[in-house]
């Protein structure tokens, strides 16, 4: 079975899963389905690794969840982000675009 | 972090509900899966199983979530437990078997350590106990003078001036502890007393629970009616707790004293492993003691001084001061009666602080050594009792090599199945160790029962604190890995495929996987050898000790007591009072032989004096030294004393009558040059005055005077009637074999006829010296259980490695046999690979043994720790047991049927 999502560099689920969450409270599906999306299909993100995810953040107390009716009518977990999430997520996002820089500056003086 | 924690334990309490919720959640993200694959264009069924297909195994994932959170754990280690449990019920033998020995082996441990605790490690049960500090003359040697109480340290003289002098602490306080008897009248009821200075409870931080304590104003210079304060304990046994106890009297030999206040129930006072019922001021000394008064007497060393340090002062720094202040402190307390040489070694004294946090205890100078020891002793009998238990787990391990091989197979990790088999160890460990705290409870309090005595009553707090929660706690986590580890680490070493396809038969399994268990047994024999030599050396010791020739008869005598003091008899007239009493005794029916003697041998009290040879001249410098024992006329005749020449004192011998003497063995070879003393003269000097000549009248053989250990002394015995200080008391020593309670009952009657005003106390020679043999009895028997645990369980481990070698190698002998091989080969076989096993357990404990003999050495008599007898008894005895042990698998294995081995394959 291949998880394209194992792929994902160490951590960086976490992050992706905050990122989305930025903009209003989503439910699991809606989040690995935005994910792949907006990662073009590069990343398809397996509930056996999307879910543990979910638990850990929510015990940082970063991600509170509830259970709502989704726009079908059914009744679905909705995920939404704290004060603290959002503040991890910042710290996240700066440290990897240094990071990621960083990585592209070697990559092009090596070639 | 708290959220974390909260969210985790509220997970483990609503399991369910999280679950059910995870269900639902997964089932959501299906059903939302298979619409979206239907939006696509699949048929309903098609999307639902692509989207199942597309999350992969719901169990797995499930899983997983469960994994990501904490309180899983938990839960593994619950059901590792809850099925290690369920194989110990399978197995209710071994684990029977296990947790007894585990519960025993840890109980001993813990109790000793209880002990070791109570007296060694804990500190004061006062306020600040760091603070408090001893201060006594850093190296006194060669002092004289009148030493009473167990803590003789300084004279009230000294006292007075370290109070008025010392700066380093906030306050001092001095006391000495003394057996108060508090009888009205008739027989003795003796309780512990504690003479205090004014400051005693203040500084210690003491409150009464009742009344008030001892202030500095109740302890003035002649106290004229002061009150005692008495302990918790004596509130309750002797007045019933009543609050009504304020007010009433206590009486202290006979004086009364008004009761002022009752002390907490956990102070027992600065002495560890000992209790007060009664406490006085300093200043009540001269009214209890009379003119045996210690107050005033600056040879009279009585008091131990202790106190509070200030803040910022070290005990360094307060020693510092005392050292400066000690020549005026010893200027003013000088004896005026000290000759010169005497005098000058006084005045060199010096002042020292000592740590006191933990108290004073003479009880830790005599059984730290012991407990430590012992402790050590105990510790290895359990690591014999762990390498049994490794054993049979290393042998359960190989059974179940197989059922960890398909348990690897199918995807268990290793770390995995090494936690379960852990489990069932620590279980064990577990359930040992709790059983052996229990035991442990109980087993202390023996211990400390044992070392009681009626005359010596010892009183250790023995709590359970953090010091032995923990020490216990160690022991069992550190039995359960060396028991559980190497076993499950060997379980689970095997390559699955191997074990799989090795097809049942035990005959090809590696030797490595024996030779654990070959070391284990080897190392139980030689520590099994450690504990015999240890137990046989203790066993031979005392047995020295009591078989010991100490120049007399130990038993069939009884000591009386008889006290006259409250009948205020002039001096002059107690010479007369107890010889009375002497004649009287010796006409009771039974007595065979009776005499009066100042030192009971081997009471423990003493009198050294300086000796002059010759009747005329001092000698240069330090005078050599005897100890001295007053004595009646037939004192040796009572005691079987053999005279070797010469006379027995006789009623000539009296007050105005020239001085005479007998003297010992010793005596004769240290002043005499070994020749016949009879005829000769010396002189007694004691403090200044010097004695006119004493003739020697004969000579006796050796006798022990102090205690059994010592060498013998050179004593000399003086005539009682030639006394001129004589006591308020006669020592009455008489032998009979007429039944004790007669005797005694006898005794009082006798003396009641002549006053029934006085206070007797009766204690049998043989009982006295007995109890003073306690430690050796105690590290005896201790030892000797230990020695025979050890050799029984190293025993069962050879026995057990000797059978699963049978068991092992039984299709080469059932082929062996089949060839025509005789059962005397067999057995032959079967024992060589024992003997190899002995032999070398036995060298490694032989080497053990002479390495550790050292550490007993000092608590050894007549023999040392590489006493050769000892050894060869030692390693016969192991070697026999040992023999027996493996000869019973040996002739199983002759006996068996090769037919039925080779069938069986």
């Amino acid at each position: 079975m291949a998880d394209k999502a194992s792929g994902l560099v160490q951590g960086t689920l976490d992050m992706l899963i905050l990122k989305t969450l930025e903009l209003q409270p989503m439910h699991g599906y809606g989040i690995a389905m935005r994910i792949e999306q907006i990662s073009k299909g590069v990343f398809q993100v397996n509930p056996g690794s999307l879910f543990p995810a979910f638990r850990r953040l929510e015990r940082k107390g970063w991600l509170p969840s509830e259970w709502r009716e989704t726009e079908n009518n059914r009744r679905a977990r909705y995920y939404a982000l704290t004060g603290l999430g959002r503040k991890q997520l910042k710290g996240e996002t700066q440290e990897w675009t240094r990071q990621a820089a960083a990585i592209a500056r070697i990559l092009e003086a090596e070639s | 972090m708290l959220r974390n924690l909260w969210s985790g334990l509220a997970g483990l309490l609503r399991k369910e509900q999280v679950e059910r919720e995870m269900d639902e959640e997964l089932g959501e993200f299906l059903d939302a899966a298979a619409q979206e694959n239907m939006r696509g264009g699949m048929s309903r069924a098609e999307a639902a199983r692509a989207a199942r297909l597309e999350m992969g195994g719901m169990e797995a994932v499930k899983e997983n979530v469960r994994a990501a959170s904490w309180e899983s754990r938990i839960e593994t280690v619950w059901s590792d437990l809850r099925f290690g449990a369920r194989l110990l019920r399978f197995n209710p033998v071994f684990a029977g078997a296990a947790i007894l020995s585990l519960a025993l082996g840890i109980g001993a441990n813990t109790a000793i350590f209880q002990l070791i605790d109570a007296v060694r490690l804990r500190t004061l049960p006062v306020k600040n106990a760091q603070e408090i500090a001893r201060v006594a003359i850093d190296q006194r040697n060669g002092a004289s003078g009148n030493f009473s109480t167990r803590y003789p340290d300084l004279t009230y003289a000294m006292w007075e001036q370290i109070r008025a002098q010392q700066q380093g602490f906030s306050d001092v306080f001095a006391w000495g502890p003394n057996l108060f008897n508090i009888a009205p009248g008739g027989e003795v009821h003796n309780v512990q007393g504690l003479w205090v200075s004014g400051d005693f409870f203040q500084t210690l931080g003491v409150e009464p629970v009742l009344g008030r304590l001892f202030t500095a104003e109740d302890d003035q210079p002649r106290c004229a009616s002061p009150g005692a304060a008495i302990s918790y304990s004596l509130w309750q046994r002797e007045y019933g707790g009543e609050r009504a106890v304020l007010g009433r009297t206590i009486t202290v030999n006979r004086h009364p004293f008004p009761i002022i206040g009752v002390a907490p129930a956990d102070f027992y006072g600065v002495e560890v492993g000992r209790y007060f019922d009664v406490a006085v001021p300093l200043c009540a000394e001269p009214i209890i003691n009379g003119e045996d008064s210690q107050l005033k007497s600056r040879s009279g060393w009585w008091l131990s001084v202790m106190g509070r340090l200030k803040t910022g002062w070290s005990a360094e720094r307060a020693a510092a001061q005392l050292r400066a202040i000690s020549p005026g402190v010893f200027e003013a307390t000088l004896p005026p009666d000290f000759n010169p040489s005497r005098a000058k070694h006084f005045l060199q004294y010096r002042l020292g602080v000592f740590p006191a946090d933990s108290g004073l205890s003479d009880l830790r100078k005599d059984y730290e050594k012991p407990l430590w020891l012992l402790l050590a002793l105990a510790g290895l009998v359990l690591l014999i009792a762990s390498a049994n238990l490794a054993n049979l787990m290393l042998a359960r391990a190989s059974a179940r090599e197989k059922e960890m091989a398909m348990r690897m197979a199918v995807g268990a990790g290793r770390g995995r199945l090494i936690r379960q088999l852990l489990a069932e160890s620590l279980l064990l460990a577990g359930i040992g160790a709790g059983l052996g705290a229990l035991l442990a409870r109980n087993l202390s309090r023996v211990l400390v029962a044992s070392l009681s005595t009626q005359h010596d009553p010892l009183f250790v707090e023995l709590g359970t604190d953090w010091r032995v929660l923990g020490f216990t706690t160690a022991l069992a986590v550190l039995t359960c890995i060396l028991f559980g580890l190497a076993p499950a680490l060997r379980a689970t070493s095997v390559a699955p495929g191997l074990a799989l396809k090795d097809g049942g038969r035990g005959s090809t399994q590696g030797r490595s996987r024996f030779a654990l268990r070959r070391i284990l047994v080897v190392s139980q024999i030689a520590m099994s050898l450690l504990l015999l030599v240890g137990a046989l050396l203790f066993a031979r010791s005392l047995n020295n000790l009591a078989g010991l020739d100490a120049g007399f008869r130990q038993s069939g005598i009884l000591v009386t007591d008889i006290d006259f003091t409250p009948l205020n008899l002039a001096k002059q007239a107690r010479l007369a009072f107890s010889n009375d009493l002497l004649k009287r005794v010796r006409v009771i029916p039974g007595v065979d032989a009776a005499a009066i003697a100042a030192v009971v041998p081997l009471s423990g009290n003493g009198i050294n004096q300086d000796i002059f040879w010759g009747d005329a001249g001092e000698p240069e410098g330090e005078a050599p030294t005897a100890t001295i024992n007053r004595v009646s006329p037939g004192f040796f005749k009572t005691l079987q004393t053999r005279m070797l020449d010469g006379r027995d004192f006789d009623e000539h011998d009296a007050a105005n009558s020239p001085k005479v003497a007998v003297v010992n063995e010793t005596f004769a070879k240290k002043f005499a040059n070994g020749a016949n003393p009879v005829g000769m003269k010396f002189r007694i000097r004691r403090l200044k005055t010097v004695s006119p000549p004493y003739e020697v009248i004969a000579l006796v053989q050796d006798t022990k005077y102090g205690e059994l250990r010592e060498n013998f002394q050179p004593i000399a015995y003086l005539a009682i009637a030639q006394f001129d200080h004589p006591g308020t008391d006669a020592q009455i020593l008489m032998r009979s074999n007429a039944p004790l309670t007669k005797l005694m009952s006898a005794v009082k009657s006798t003396a009641n006829e002549v006053n029934p005003n006085m206070d007797i106390s009766f204690v049998t020679f043989h009982k006295m010296i007995e109890d003073g043999l306690l430690r050796d009895r105690l590290m005896a028997r201790l030892s000797g259980f230990f020695g025979v645990l050890a050799v029984v369980l190293a025993a069962i481990g050879l026995y057990g490695v000797i059978s699963y070698m049978v068991a092992r190698r039984r299709n080469e002998i059932a082929i062996r046999v089949a060839l025509g091989a005789r059962r005397e080969s067999i057995v032959k076989l079967v024992m060589g690979e024992a003997g190899v096993l002995l032999g070398v357990g036995l060298v490694i404990g032989t080497v053990l043994a002479l390495a550790g003999g050292k550490a007993a050495a000092s608590l050894l008599f007549g023999l040392k720790p590489w006493d050769v007898p000892t050894f060869v008894l030692a390693l016969g005895l192991l070697a026999l047991v040992a023999t027996a042990a493996s000869l019973l698998p040996a002739a199983r294995a002759a006996r068996s049927d090769p037919m039925e081995a080779l069938r069986q394959e």
